[in-house]
């Protein structure tokens, strides 16, 4: 059965807080933390984009799995922050982790679910033994407009999950998508900041596909909230996803072990997977986890995974998500300018 | 004796941001003042040697060997130029001491030149740069002065020294250019100046550290049939040595010693049949101040790790046992890389013929230049003596 | 022409993202940056290309707060010498740490990051930097 053989993440060292965006822009900072369900997010260095950054979770997840890297067959990166408009960062990824050149790559992008989406395609060409194994990563250092509402929330990580066969850390009993034209959050070639239609991005955006997904995989699994240990579902605040989970009746201690977005705000194509992570990193063998991702424009894909008991053989192998959302440094609005490209005359 | 070499003529343009002259004007400038000096005859020199560094990368010219002849109007002479980083002065000196020493020429003018204040602070840091290991250095954020830091770190860690030493070296050195017309900064600064000064790269400071500077000087060189012929009081070279070292600072057992320096310094003074105590003054290359420290250490005045005391006790100042750079050094009396190791000849010559004034060093008979390359890659080492 | 030395920072790819230098088969010694002749053995070497761990501890350090344009985001920034735990000492930026905090002696690991860009429209040249060990399991 197709599995994750292993997973790696990386989260930058940065932070700034909620209440220090709103002081510049003039807002009630504490009310607002508390509303998103942000109280910091992530930054990255100066010197950190989502190549680097997909590298140092990859590295993790090839040394958790104890795989020889030549092994992997397929690489996919997902993003909407990828360092190059034209020129893949899988094959950064794929030279940095000394990866065979006998093996496919491409980028993928699809909003905050391209990550899940190179899950996906992974599972095919491992299930098909087109590929041993396959590494998908969802990666963003996403970025906000100055003075936006996503400007609180769009964080910078990774996450790397390589899928094969042979002794899974956790298997992925299935997947099933649903997707639509929706336009609810957009960025234009050549644009530095994305678009967004506002309360759009809810009802007929968030919610509408991620319930659809979740009734699909219930259906498709032939099972109900109680049949489920974990729900990670995608966080773009900690504000969406309760909200799903109300709807959808999960009860707030499943869901509760996830919501990573309100210490290091929304990964985007990280953010979902980096919930999931966060369980593989705490869950006892058996359980079983729920996972819906979403991307705007829009699409979301649903995984039933269930946790083996080969994972008590890789942990400690590398840092956790607590390890690295524990390592953090806050700076200020000037700084994060700074280092995020918001000062012009820098360049 | 028979095939010594002399100095016969010296020469500088003043050294500083020269924004009216161009590489060209100030190399004439320096040329012209050797000529006059040594009253040479132009028709008697058979050579030009021209050391500079970057004259490509901070005026977008080179060929500088065709252009000094061509501005002096000295025709079809065989003209070339040399390079070795900040040593290249040296290198140009060194070159046409072989040249004559040989037989090959007879007379030979010889320059060290650089224009740098033309491009922009980035553009001279990254030109500065290439003298050490660019690909493995540079690249990767090493600024000069952040490898000069590294070395300063490590002499502090393994031997005491102080940041007040450090700057000890800087106010000596200013206190000496006060009295150098030549030199761009010719006025004293007290130590809490400079050790207030802003950082460049912890422990380094802009007072610890050498300016950008325009200047070229120039030496008439030849064997000792012309030197009789034109001058009553030669200055004879000694010795001239050189040794290399690794171009990375990473890839030396020790930081805190110049090795190349160590051993031409060595040579040189078995050469010239000198102990160290024999030579009367000294011109070390203090691109920033620790290495001066440094090569205080290692050309023998001091035991290694006691040139931050030498200095803090006098013994390498004005009237100290061992006078060090009493033209003010490459720290006041200003660095144009390429010119650097000339204009140190130039001032041990001058101390020699007992001209300096109120930097003169009483009754000077021997004295010694140090002039390095990157971070001590290059060193070339020469002792100038008088009859 | 390759456009501002795309090719030089091809030809370096595997040196600079994964600290792959070399070593000589004959007196032992490891080398990085990599060298195309053993300095020691000379004509007798036979230098192997070796990887290296990217662990190590700080050998000496400067605080860089005047540097060329492309540096400037990330100024004040720490150069340091890396003594790697094989034996060769490397030239770096430390990463990830407060600039008051770095010592020397201090166990540093390589990460992968950005080390220069050939301005807006260039490539981006990517390589190894350091950072300080986390005090937990997996770090080193």
């Amino acid at each position: 059965m197709v599995g994750i053989i292993g997973y790696g993440v990386y989260i930058p060292r940065y932070r700034i807080k909620t209440e220090e965006i709103a002081r510049v822009w003039g807002e009630p900072g504490e009310k607002l933390a508390k509303g998103l369900g942000v109280f910091e997010k992530s930054v990255p260095g100066p010197d950190e984009d989502v190549a680097t950054i997909s590298v140092e979770a990859a590295r993790n997840a090839v040394k958790y799995a104890r795989i020889d890297p030549k092994d992997i067959g397929a690489i996919y990166v997902g993003s909407e922050s990828h360092p190059y408009a034209v020129k893949p960062t899988g094959t950064i990824v794929a030279e940095a982790i000394e990866c065979t050149s006998e093996m496919t790559c491409a980028d993928f992008e699809f909003a905050c679910k391209a990550g899940t989406a190179a899950i996906q395609t992974c599972m095919g060409l491992v299930s098909s033994d087109m590929i041993k194994i396959g590494l998908a990563i969802g990666s963003d250092t996403a970025q906000g407009r100055p003075g936006d509402a996503l400007e609180y929330s769009a964080a910078a990580g990774g996450v790397a999950i390589l899928v094969g066969k042979g002794k899974p850390v956790a298997t992925i009993e299935t997947t099933v998508s649903f997707t639509t034209d929706t336009p609810d959050f957009w960025r234009r070639e050549g644009e530095d900041f994305p678009s967004h239609g506002a309360r759009f991005t809810g009802e007929p955006a968030y919610f509408r596909h991620v319930g659809a997904a979740a009734n699909l995989l219930f259906r498709k699994t032939g099972t109900t909230v109680d049949d489920w240990d974990y729900f990670v579902f995608h966080m773009p605040n900690g504000k969406f996803p309760l909200a799903m989970g109300r709807q959808l009746k999960v009860p707030n201690e499943k869901l509760e072990d996830s919501l990573v977005v309100r210490q290091i705000g929304n990964t985007y194509s990280g953010s979902a997977m980096m919930g999931l992570a966060r369980i593989l990193d705490i869950a006892e063998p058996g359980s079983k986890i729920f996972m819906v991702s979403y991307g705007s424009g829009a699409g979301s894909d649903a995984f039933a995974i269930t946790v083996e008991d080969e994972i008590t053989k890789h942990r400690g192998e590398v840092p956790t998500v607590d390890d690295y959302i524990a390592r953090k440094t806050y700076v200020e609005y000037a700084t994060y300018a700074k280092y995020r490209r918001k000062i012009k005359a820098l360049g | 004796m028979g095939n010594r070499v002399a100095i016969i003529g010296v020469g500088m343009s003043k050294f500083g941001e020269l924004w009216e002259k161009n590489l060209r004007e100030i190399t004439l400038e320096a040329g012209m003042m050797a000529i006059f000096d040594s009253q040479i005859s132009g028709k008697d020199i058979d050579a030009i040697c021209v050391g500079n560094m970057s004259a490509g990368r901070f005026t977008g010219q080179e060929h500088l060997g065709a252009l000094a002849a061509d501005v002096g109007g000295l025709g079809n002479l065989p003209a070339y130029s040399v390079e070795a980083a900040c040593a290249s002065g040296g290198a140009a000196v060194r070159q046409a001491y072989m040249s004559i020493k040989s037989g090959e020429h007879d007379a030979m003018l010889v320059f060290g030149c650089e224009k740098m204040s033309d491009v922009n602070q980035t553009e001279a840091m990254n030109t500065i740069s290439v003298a050490s290991d660019w690909e493995w250095e540079g690249l990767f954020g090493a600024t000069f002065p952040a490898l000069f830091g590294m070395m300063a770190r490590r002499h502090m860690m393994e031997y005491g020294t102080t940041e007040e030493q450090l700057s000890l070296v800087t106010v000596k050195n200013h206190a000496n250019a006060a009295h150098n017309p030549f030199a761009q900064f010719q006025r004293p600064v007290p130590l809490k100046v400079v050790m207030g000064s802003g950082l460049l790269a912890d422990p380094i400071r802009i007072l610890h550290s050498s300016p950008v500077t325009d200047g070229a000087a120039a030496l008439v060189m030849c064997n000792e049939d012309v030197a009789k012929k034109y001058s009553d009081t030669p200055i004879y070279i000694d010795a001239s040595t050189q040794g290399s070292d690794t171009l990375a600072l990473h890839d030396r057992e020790s930081i805190t010693e110049m090795k190349a320096v160590k051993i031409s310094a060595r040579q040189a003074l078995e050469k010239a049949k000198l102990s160290i105590n024999d030579i009367d003054v000294f011109e070390l290359h203090d691109s920033f101040t620790i290495s001066e420290i440094m090569l205080t250490e290692d050309v023998g005045i001091v035991e290694k790790g006691q040139g931050g005391k030498a200095v803090e006790e006098g013994l390498t100042e004005l009237g100290g046992k061992f006078p060090v750079n009493p033209s003010g050094g490459l720290k006041a009396r200003g660095h144009p890389v390429g010119a650097t190791g000339v204009a140190q000849v130039v001032e041990i010559a001058l101390q020699l013929r007992g001209e300096c004034e109120k930097r003169q060093v009483d009754g000077a008979e021997k004295g010694m230049a140090v002039n390095t390359g990157g971070t001590g890659a290059t060193s070339i080492v020469h002792i100038l003596g008088r009859d | 022409m390759a456009e501002k030395g795309v090719a030089g920072v091809w030809r370096k790819i595997r040196a600079i993202y994964n600290i792959q230098g070399n070593q000589c088969k004959t007196c032992g010694n490891y080398y990085f940056p990599p060298r195309l002749v053993c300095p020691t053995c000379r004509r007798k070497g036979q230098l192997e290309i070796h990887k290296f761990k990217g662990l190590g501890k700080i050998y000496s350090f400067a605080i860089v707060r005047q540097a060329p344009d492309h540096f400037k985001r990330q100024m004040p920034y720490v150069i340091a010498q890396v003594e790697l735990d094989e034996g060769p000492r490397l030239t770096a930026q430390i990463v990830n740490v407060d600039v008051d905090k770095v010592e020397i002696g201090m166990r540093v690991r390589a990460c992968f990051r950005k080390i220069s860009e050939q301005g807006h429209e260039g490539i981006i040249v990517y390589g190894y930097k350091f950072e300080p060990t986390m005090e937990v399991t997996g770090h080193d």
